[in-house]
């Protein structure tokens, strides 16, 4: 599997955006509230751990001929808990999807079957007389290729996790953008004092 | 210091600068109110819990300071839900506290248990769950910092019973407000600042738009400096009334769904838009489609989230208006539009024409003319309106002259009947010395009589006006245009109301005709104490221009006007 993948990840109108999150009870809810009380319509949504025990990391995808992709970025960062959200759409991002396949395996469909798991270079991670389970990892598209080809011989459970991505290069995503005079600056959190004054 | 979580709450509140406190209490909050005996914060017991979140929310209007209110678990905490949802749309900075069953019952259907962060999550800027008391002094700084900075509005804490029980280490000025992800920004860029000057100075029919923002960053003298340096005509929002004096030359007033129709007119004549802390409402633009289709359009917001939501902005500034309006201020320059402003002043001319005030041989007692009354009677001098939400509230915003700074109080997003009392209530422990006119329809003033006893009881001198025309106005109005006058469940009784104030030991009086007006309010300004004034006014009355819902703004529906008034004038 090359290390570079410029295949496509879903449609044309498929936003990727990730967001750090502050590692506290309820966020989740907060950003799935979010998304409903806004009526926008979320692809898919992962969260999990990310080197930082305070911080948590959630992969968004929106598709953008449904929902609005600058507003949920928007509203997301307005969350008092969301460090940080960036479109890694147009960036140079890596992106995969994990999806564990339970397929129907009988008699000559089974080599056929190991076959179509080399050429993915996905993986199979149980088996059994009639069936195997198979791991699969890559971009959205090849998953939904493997997908594709499995079915005739008869899909029986599948679970995908959801994209996650991350932007290539050595750069740290802190989350805390570079100081450029615009932000809120410590003397000013205090209140306005003239209203109506 | 050691501290127990009922104590910690008021020594915040203490360091905070709270100086009054709008709450009820119940089981799960006893602790904290059992402490309250030992500070020296006043607290103003209302008569149901929606009233205290309306009170705070009316106090931070007032003062430009926190307000807070206080309930208890399950029941106590759902009826704050209203005022909160009001305070959120609305973006005024609250904290509520509500106490929360132990927090080894939280989740087992406890007796008044709710899960009041899940049910307030929409409706407040943030909220949290305390179930360990060393977490609630940060969480108390926290919560008046989220509350009052950026965009403020409202936010909850959740404080379970045992919390506030238990004792931890106090010490307020150490704590490091540390939040990652909250970093409202509060000036433009100078790309911002060059490219929204160019469109300004260029601009032939340039219109500022005044919204609430203007008044919660407190950028008055910012936005008159800009508007007369640029010498740019300014209409403001609903809350954007009290932005710049109504008496200011280049005030064209209130424009939206009930504005005058000059102003509208100029809206969709204008080739520049300047949105300053304002949402673009759809009370405020009609139809998209239709808004304003001539007008690039600079829009300043706090928000980020509100940039692009509703119209594309084709400058977007995310940042404090009165920072913003400082940036800007040294590059604008002044430009005559002579052409513009007499564009604007034909259409007012046409508009003066249909002023209902303007009518000869009219003796009916209309809510114009006793605004206009109210207004003679106060001539020019410094009072606080605090509106209810209705009819009454539009011909308030429209005729009442609003010279002074943040002086007229309103529920605008939420649009919540029964506002208008416990607002007043509120306001008038910020400005304890200043007259408070609180102006009701007989609807929203029923939702909040049991205020009444409030008034009382805190010795409050409100001059309390209700407009009662025997229908849910508004909502008749909206079925006599729009249903074809099939009115449904829209005709509303209504006690005594001169009888009612004598039983709460406030000064009742009723108005029936124009010639008793102008004596009642005379005589309801010299009476030291609250006043409730009773005023019979038209019963099928409309408020005038209206934009009906689909329309485009320039298309409102306009007062009928007789013929031969037409031609007199």
């Amino acid at each position: 599997m090359p290390l570079v993948d410029h295949s496509k990840n879903g449609t044309e109108s498929t936003h990727v955006l990730v967001a750090l999150v502050e590692n506290k009870p309820g966020v989740l809810t907060r950003v799935a509230s979010l998304f409903r009380r806004r009526n926008f319509n979320i692809e898919s949504l992962t969260v999990g751990h990310t080197d930082s025990p305070e911080v948590s990391r959630m992969t968004i995808v929106v598709d953008a001929s449904k929902t609005n992709v600058a507003m949920v970025e928007r509203n997301l960062f307005k969350l008092v808990n969301i460090i940080d959200v960036q479109d890694v759409t147009h960036a140079p991002a890596v992106m995969r999807d994990l999806a564990l396949i339970k397929v129907r395996s009988e008699g000559q469909a089974r080599f056929e079957i190991m076959q179509l798991v080399n050429v993915y270079r996905a993986k199979v991670v149980d088996i059994c007389a009639e069936s195997m389970i198979i791991e699969v990892t890559g971009p959205e598209s090849k998953v939904n290729s493997l997908v594709d080809m499995l079915r005739p011989y008869g899909i029986i459970e599948m679970v995908r996790t959801g994209l996650v991505a991350m932007v290539r290069g050595s750069g740290y995503w802190t989350g805390l953008p570079p100081e450029d005079g615009n932000g809120m600056a410590e003397e000013e959190l205090t209140p306005a004092k003239t209203l109506g004054m | 210091m050691r501290r127990t979580g009922a104590q910690i709450v008021w020594e915040s509140l203490i360091r905070e600068g709270v100086e009054v406190v709008f709450g009820y209490p119940g089981g799960a909050i006893m602790p904290v109110y059992d402490a309250l005996l030992d500070y020296p914060i006043h607290h103003v017991l209302v008569r149901h819990e929606e009233n205290a979140a309306f009170a705070a929310d009316g106090y931070a209007r007032a003062s430009g300071k926190v307000g807070v209110c206080m309930a208890t678990s399950g029941p106590g905490a759902t009826n704050l839900v209203t005022g909160l949802a009001c305070a959120m749309m609305d973006s005024i900075p609250v904290v509520a506290i509500t106490g929360q069953v132990p927090s080894h019952l939280v989740g087992t259907d406890a007796f008044q248990e709710t899960d009041v962060t899940g049910v307030t999550l929409p409706i407040t800027k943030h909220n949290y769950l305390v179930t360990d008391v060393r977490d609630l002094p940060g969480i108390m700084k926290e919560a008046f910092h989220i509350a009052r900075t950026g965009r403020p509005g409202p936010v909850l804490i959740d404080i379970c019973k045992d919390v506030q029980f238990a004792s931890t280490e106090f010490d307020y000025d150490a704590i490091q407000v540390r939040l990652p992800g909250y970093r409202p920004r509060v000036r433009a860029t100078e790309d911002q600042v060059r490219q929204a000057i160019q469109l300004i100075n260029s601009a032939q029919r340039p219109l500022i738009l005044a919204g609430h923002g203007v008044i919660l960053a407190g950028a008055h003298d910012e936005l008159q400096a800009f508007a007369e340096k640029g010498n740019i005509p300014v209409c403001t929002t609903l809350l954007g009334i009290g932005s710049i004096s109504e008496s200011h030359p280049l005030n064209l007033r209130m424009m939206g769904m009930h504005g005058e129709a000059y102003v509208n007119q100029a809206v969709q004549a204008a080739d520049l838009l300047i949105a300053l802390g304002m949402r673009f409402d759809d009370r405020v633009t009609g139809t998209l489609s239709t808004y304003a289709q001539e007008a690039q359009i600079i829009h300043v917001d706090i928000d980020p989230a509100e940039i692009g939501k509703n119209v594309i902005a084709d400058i977007g500034i995310v940042g404090d208006v009165k920072h913003v309006l400082a940036q800007l201020l040294p590059h604008v320059e002044y430009r005559a539009r002579s052409e513009w402003f007499a564009r604007i002043e034909e259409w007012r001319k046409e508009s003066l024409r249909r002023d209902i005030l303007a009518r000869n041989n009219d003796n009916s007692l209309h809510v114009p003319y006793v605004i206009d009354q109210i207004r003679r009677s106060i001539n020019g001098g410094q009072v606080t309106i605090v509106t209810d939400v209705g009819q009454h509230q539009m011909w308030a915003a429209q005729y009442f002259r609003h010279l002074h700074r943040n002086r007229f109080l309103s529920s605008g997003g939420l649009g919540s009947m029964g506002y208008g009392l416990p607002a007043g209530i509120g306001a008038s422990f910020a400005r304890p010395d200043e007259e408070i006119w609180v102006i009701a329809g007989d609807g929203g003033f029923q939702m909040s009589i049991p205020e009444l006893a409030t008034v009382v009881q805190e010795r409050r001198r409100l001059k309390i006006a209700v407009m009662r025309n025997g229908y849910l106005g508004m909502v008749r109005q909206w079925q006599e245009l729009m249903h074809g006058k099939r009115y449904s469940a829209v005709s509303i009784s209504c006690p005594d109301l001169v009888k009612l104030a004598e039983a709460y030991g406030i000064m009742g009086m009723r108005a029936e005709k124009r010639a008793h007006v102008a004596e009642v309010i005379a005589e309801a300004r010299s009476h030291p104490g609250p006043v409730l004034i009773d005023f019979v006014v038209e019963q099928e009355f409309n408020v005038y221009p209206m934009v009906q819902p689909g329309k485009a703004l320039h298309e409102m529906l306009r007062r009928p006007v007789a013929e031969e008034a037409l031609q007199e004038a």
